[in-house]
């Protein structure tokens, strides 16, 4: 019999950028699939020309399916196959049932009258086939990610799935879904459904999948079976050089205590007796590199935001003093003229004003620098732009161009140069390399590097335990919410950092 | 792929660029079609001028609320919301300026600040609940709309207040005298001609020529292309002409009609505060991605109160304009205007969903919806016919918009 999915020399070139390059891929039945490859290698887009949001003709090459030449003409074509692709941001209705989402745009229904008895039967079919006990009736807004994903995969599995995609599944999840995950999805595996999984947690790769593809700047670098994988190997083809070269070399220059927080609390907005922050300290010097590790929902996006003009949370209490001296952030304004500055990580949603030019996002939180008594000296703008297009290297035909036009790493300068014509001490960037490919972060890296150079202490929140290694002179450990350890950089690892998450949820426990 | 090397899009910025031009130009074009059309058609058919300084004047009179409280719904929209609320404020106040008037007796110059303040203070009460509760601004203003009508005729006791006196009258149907003597006249042998008006309208052309050659200059020394210089003169041509036979025809009937000069002040300040003050740029950042705004260390919540501040304002400076035009506060006065308002603000370019929108279009296309109004009364076409024509030219503004930016 012939391989379920094969994918032969596709190539899809968008406007300016070769976007997949001859790529070849081949899916055997029953099999778990895994692809991986950095941010922006062009895993999404293979992934888009398979699920038909690039129909056919968009693109060059074939698709055979089940023996069959494909030619999709979108969604609806390829899912009347039984090739279903979950996408990262889950497409959920949060106001909807359960039930109601599992059967979207494929209602249990006769002349358009729905068959809730039906529908509530079949929802539990497919609830339990991915171990969940929820009420059908249940909003999906009152799930936790992890559930939704699950959701996700049972609203698959109400269309009669034969090739699942999942696309970084658990890149939101908490580690005990992730593993829930994990496991259902070889569940399928044993009921007879193909899977492709998109990751680059490479630990949930060797878990779970039988073999890998690695793809690089759009194209395919190789396949291995289950046996032949190894961690090292895998990063080798997906970066293209050793692990060793990922980082910029640096000769840490470190100063004098730049920053300090003290007995730092944080309770939530909304959930009245929940404190997020308890009591955290740190300090950071000048010309030093501080990453702040952590599971994700433990707390370092809003120690960062509440620091930052108390842009999260109530009830803060706790001080911070900058060279020594006690400073009032209480508003964001504030807390910039203290020196601080905050680089979120969410660019779009948070950093950016997408529609205006990199002009007017470069001066937006330092207008002041760019007039004299509240009228704009736009000449002026411009020259500021200009210099930080040069100093940063931002790629675009010209200032005047809007951020929207601009590719993850070029925006993610432009919020730098923003922050930076603020002129400040300390600068905090909340996961300053999400979703930015390898060439760009290396640049994000040595950005980092000048920065402190430049005697700025730069701190850096990450999920990516490698990059914290490898980018900061001293780490901290976040766990529920508080500091549980320090390490420095000869200390630092991923077990000794894991070794202190572990130690500390085992005494909550 | 969104992270890959090189933007997808190389060159949208010049594209953008030409895009907006291509857009004012466009505005302009319509107007300038719009009002030769009826020159040629009311000629034809009811052989009146339609350009006589007569209708001229009647169409900046008409016109003159609707363009004021333009320029403060294009503030209150670029920054995310909406006001719905301005025909019954502008009423209300209207009806407040005529009991201070003529039923307390006060004088011109305590009567206007105190209207403009009850202006201020109606915004001010509105811009509180939508900035710093988060009420949705549909929805605080469509109460206010409710509101404030309802308060016109409690006020007005449902009945039309008046007359005024001729002071407060001037406001809408004064003229700037003319300050250069007869001698004019004397040497072009002309029987009626008002130097002042001819002398500030070839003044305004110099200067906007100036401005533009200005802002042309600039543009190249930043390596910006440049709107290509044909159209750029044939641009800076038909306004100046229009502007100088505007000004003269004016000239030899009585003058410039002092509510043409607040708007063209009104229109300058505001134009400069949006583009050229860290304030008006704020607004649009606002607007635009509020939460970047805000980690940006802008008080938006400060900014949308402000702008509904000045809604209030600028809606109290056209209820009494209106009461100055019709000489008596009645309770029906402005009834509907929030949708001509809101259609000019719409067809001048502004974004539904805030952040974008310019001055000059604001007024452009309240003047193309006006001078729209303006000729299809002369024509005599009924109000329903009216009403369908203006509807499809805002729907026609919105998607040739749209139809631009998607391409």
């Amino acid at each position: 019999m012939p391989a379920l999915l094969e994918m032969r020399e596709i190539s899809k070139v968008f406007p300016g950028v070769r976007a997949l390059d001859h790529v070849n891929l081949t899916v055997e039945r029953g099999e778990i699939h895994a692809i991986c490859g950095e941010n922006g290698a062009g895993k999404s887009t293979l992934m888009k020309v398979l699920s038909g949001v690039y129909p056919h003709g968009s693109y060059d090459g074939e698709i055979r399916y089940d023996g069959e030449v494909l030619h999709l003409r979108g969604i609806q074509d390829s899912e009347a196959k039984g090739i279903i692709i979950i996408h990262q941001e889950l497409a959920l209705v949060p106001l909807l049932s359960i039930a109601e989402n599992l059967f979207l745009g494929n209602e249990v229904a006769s002349g358009g009258v729905i068959n809730w008895r039906e529908t509530f039967q079949r929802t539990e079919a497919l609830l339990a086939k991915v171990g969940l006990r929820d009420a059908p009736t249940t909003k999906v807004e009152k799930l936790g990610v992890g559930k939704q994903q699950l959701i996700e995969i049972a609203k698959a599995l109400a269309k009669d799935v034969r090739l699942l995609i999942l696309d970084e599944p658990t890149a939101a999840l908490q580690e005990n879904d992730s593993q829930k995950l994990l496991d259902l999805m070889l569940e399928l595996k044993a009921q007879g459904v193909t899977q492709i999984i998109i990751s680059h947690k490479l630990n949930e790769i060797s878990r779970v999948a039988d073999r890998i593809t690695v793809i690089r700047d759009g194209a395919t670098v190789s396949t291995m079976d289950r046996y032949e994988i190894t961690e090292d190997r895998i990063i080798r083809d997906m970066v293209g050089r050793d692990m060793a070269h990922r980082y910029p070399e640096r000769t840490p220059k470190i100063g004098d205590v730049l920053m300090e927080v003290r007995n730092w609390n944080v309770w939530h907005p909304d959930q009245a007796g929940r404190q997020v922050i308890k009591s955290a300290s740190f300090t950071v010097r000048k010309g030093e590199i501080v990453g702040i590790a952590g599971l994700m929902g433990t707390g370092r996006t809003e120690l960062a935001m509440s620091l930052f003009g108390r842009s999260y949370g109530r009830n803060i209490s706790g001080e911070i003093l900058m060279g020594g001296k006690p400073v009032d952030t209480s508003t964001v304004a504030k807390a910039i003229d203290a020196g601080l500055s905050y680089v979120t990580e969410d660019r779009k949603a948070l950093g950016l004003v997408l529609e205006e030019p990199i002009t007017r996002n470069i001066t937006l939180a330092n207008l002041a620098g760019v007039a004299v008594r509240g009228v704009l000296d736009k000449r002026r703008e411009t020259q500021v732009a200009e210099s930080y297009r040069k100093q940063m290297a931002i790629r675009t035909p010209g200032v005047f161009q809007k951020a929207v036009n601009l590719s993850g790493g070029n925006q993610q300068k432009v919020v730098l140069s923003k922050w930076l014509f603020t002129d400040p001490e300390v600068l905090i960037l909340d996961e300053p390399t999400r979703g930015i490919d390898v060439g760009a972060k290396f640049e994000i890296y040595n950005i980092m590097n000048q920065l402190a150079e430049m005697g700025k202490g730069v701190v850096m929140i990450s999920s990516e335990m490698p990059e914290l290694l490898g980018m900061c002179d001293r780490i901290y450990v976040m766990n529920e919410g508080r500091i549980v350890g320090e390490l420095t950089r000869d200390q630092a690892s991923q077990e000794a950092i894991m070794a202190l998450i572990l130690k500390d949820s085992g005494k909550a426990a | 792929m969104s992270d890959t090397g090189i933007s997808t899009g190389v060159d949208t910025g010049i594209r953008a660029r030409l895009g907006g031009h291509l857009r004012e130009n466009g505005m302009l074009l319509a107007l300038v079609a719009i009002v030769f059309f009826f020159t040629v058609v009311v000629r034809a058919r009811i052989d009146v001028d339609f350009l006589s300084a007569q209708n001229i004047t009647n169409l900046f009179l008409q016109n003159s609320y609707v363009i004021i409280m333009a320029l403060g719904m294009l503030l209150v929209i670029v920054s995310g919301h909406i006001d719905l609320s301005v025909g019954s404020v502008a009423a209300f106040t209207g009806a407040v300026a005529a009991a201070l008037t003529v039923k307390m007796g006060q004088p011109v110059w305590i009567v206007i600040p105190a209207t403009l303040m009850v202006g201020g203070i109606i915004g001010a009460a509105q811009g509180y609940w939508v900035a710093y509760w988060r009420i949705p601004s549909f929805i605080v203003t469509l109460a206010g709309m409710l509101v404030f009508r309802g308060l016109t005729l409690w006020l007005l006791g449902g009945q039309n207040i008046g007359p005024f006196p001729r002071e407060f009258q001037a406001m809408a149907n004064g003229f700037i005298p003319d300050l250069m003597g007869d001698w004019d006249q004397a040497l072009l042998g002309m029987e009626r001609l008002n130097g002042t008006a001819v002398l500030v309208v070839v003044a305004a052309a110099l200067v906007l020529i100036w401005l533009g050659l200005r802002a042309r200059a600039r543009d190249a020394e930043f390596g910006i292309a440049p709107e290509p210089a044909g159209l750029f003169w044939a641009r800076n041509i038909v306004v100046s002409a229009a502007l100088v036979f505007v000004g003269w025809k004016l000239a030899q009937f009585r003058g410039l009609p002092n509510v043409l000069v607040i708007l063209v002040i009104l229109t300058v300040l505001y134009a400069f505060f949006t583009e050229n003050t860290a304030a008006g740029r704020r607004i649009y950042a606002t607007g635009g991605n509020e939460k970047a705004a805000k980690l940006s260390g802008i008080r938006t919540q400060r900014l949308v109160f402000w702008c509904f501040v000045n809604m209030g304002v600028l809606a109290a400076l056209a209820g009494m304009i209106i009461t100055a035009r019709l000489n008596s506060a009645t309770p029906k006065a402005g009834t509907g205007f929030e949708l001509d308002v809101i259609a000019a603000v719409f067809i001048g370019g502004a974004s539904m969903a805030g952040g974008s929108g310019k001055i000059v279009g604001v007024v452009i296309g309240a003047l193309i919806m006006g001078v729209m109004n303006n000729g299809m009364s002369i024509l005599g076409i009924g109000i329903d016919y009216q009403q369908v024509i203006k509807g499809l030219v805002l729907l026609a503004a919105v998607i040739f918009d749209v139809y631009n930016k998607n391409k």
